[in-house]
């Protein structure tokens, strides 16, 4: 192998190994980092009508400007009717990622938020897909 | 009377959906961060009467910006007005805050590092060392010839437990010039008075106004740390946060010792503007 050969084939490593990482993080790495305990949590407002409206209210004054007014996603943040957010993400990691955030991403931490809000936010994403 | 006064609110203030959620404090910071982009205006009085001494009026006008979820700046504008005085501008300062742990924990510490440079300052947005009623006791031509330059630091650590937030701030702040280090801590606890939101928007709904108790003080300097000439204020505090980013604080508080000044009568306005930047882009279009 000549040296102009090696240095293409380690260029290739690292351009896979970046795109990999770059594509786990836009995938939803954030998922490898709930805890089982809160992966499993229950939705105490599950099917709640007037919980699911009032989460659409909260969502609408703290979150629409980055998610979009009815979470179809904006130039700079992602949808949250994708399948990753509405099949793939339970409600308790939906509910672990509004209290912890994920900021080296950009999401604020929710937990100033009275966590009966962010559950109520929880179920309004969790009936976008019925929409 | 209500919808007149949330009619003249919401014309004031114009719509932007952006509910602040601050914390009813005057003194002490919570953990919350200014989320990335945003740009937060805030007004905040404080209304004393010294033993012996004339009533002042002390005020900051604040500009606060998100730049990253983990780092807060923030710079302030001082004055103050005192009756049978005068009225000056006393200072600036400028702060950044940095949140070194990304996620949420039981006790979550972010670092505050601030440079002040302030006269005759009279807007106790922090007591430290043995700042008390002899500060205020001067009028404005003499105050104001003593100039602080001040370094200051933070440690703050906040909590949110079942819908409280408690927080604690441990401040040390060294004037530049061949002065000692002077300490000083302030605590808060608060809560929305309900957890839930409601299913309709509303402007009054009990979700909207916070209510909590303050306390903070001196704690001496490095040759004479402790309580002795010190000056410590307790008192309610609440809140109202409007649907349009509007936030209405007020807070009477109470010295608690000779040294305090024995009432002081704290008032607050902030405006959340979201997406500061997004705003002028969307305004060319």
């Amino acid at each position: 192998m000549t040296r102009r050969t090696g240095f293409l084939c380690l260029s290739g490593l690292v351009a896979v190994c970046l795109s990999v990482y770059v594509g786990a993080a836009a995938d939803g790495l954030w998922l490898t980092k709930v805890p089982p305990a809160d992966h499993e949590r229950k939705d105490p407002y599950f099917g709640q009508a007037d919980a699911i409206a009032a989460g659409r209210n909260v969502f609408v004054e703290h979150c629409a400007h980055c998610h979009g007014e009815n979470a179809e996603g904006t130039k700079k943040r992602p949808s949250l009717r994708t399948e990753r957010v509405q099949r793939q993400a339970t409600v308790g990691d939906l509910h672990w990622l509004l209290v912890n955030g994920y900021m080296k991403k950009g999401m604020p931490s929710w937990a100033k938020l009275p966590d009966p809000q962010i559950w109520q936010v929880v179920s309004y994403l969790k009936s976008l897909h019925q929409e | 009377m209500r919808w007149k006064l949330a009619f003249l609110l919401t014309f004031l203030f114009p719509a932007s959906d952006a509910f602040a959620q601050e914390r009813p404090y005057f003194v002490t910071y919570s953990h919350e961060m200014e989320e990335p982009g945003n740009l937060e205006i805030e007004m905040y009085n404080a209304i004393g009467k010294p033993p012996g001494g004339n009533r002042f009026l002390g005020s900051t006008l604040e500009f606060e910006y998100g730049l990253k979820t983990w780092w807060t700046t923030e710079f302030y504008l001082d004055g103050q007005a005192t009756v049978n005085d005068s009225t000056i501008f006393t200072g600036f300062r400028w702060e950044n805050r940095f949140r070194p742990l990304l996620e949420e924990h039981w006790i979550n510490p972010v670092i505050y590092a601030e440079f002040e440079d302030t006269s005759a300052d009279k807007s106790l947005r922090e007591v430290v060392g043995h700042d008390g009623v002899p500060d205020f006791a001067d009028p404005n031509a003499i105050a104001r010839q003593d100039h602080e330059r001040e370094m200051e630091l933070k440690l703050i650590l906040g909590s949110n437990y079942r819908g409280f937030n408690i927080s604690e701030n441990f401040i040390s702040e060294k004037n530049l010039a061949n002065e000692p280090w002077e300490f000083g801590y302030a605590w808060a606890v608060s809560r929305p008075l309900k957890l839930a939101a409601s299913a309709h928007r509303c402007e009054f709904c009990a979700e909207r106004f916070q209510a909590g108790i303050e306390m903070y003080g001196g704690l001496g300097d490095r040759y004479s740390f402790g309580l002795n000439q010190t000056s410590h204020y307790i008192g309610p505090t609440m809140n109202w946060g409007a649907t349009n980013g509007l936030t209405l604080s007020f807070s009477p508080q109470f010295g608690l010792n000779d040294y305090s000044i024995p009432r002081l009568y704290r008032f607050g306005v902030s405006y959340e503007i979201e997406d500061l930047f997004g705003h002028f882009h969307r305004g060319a279009q």
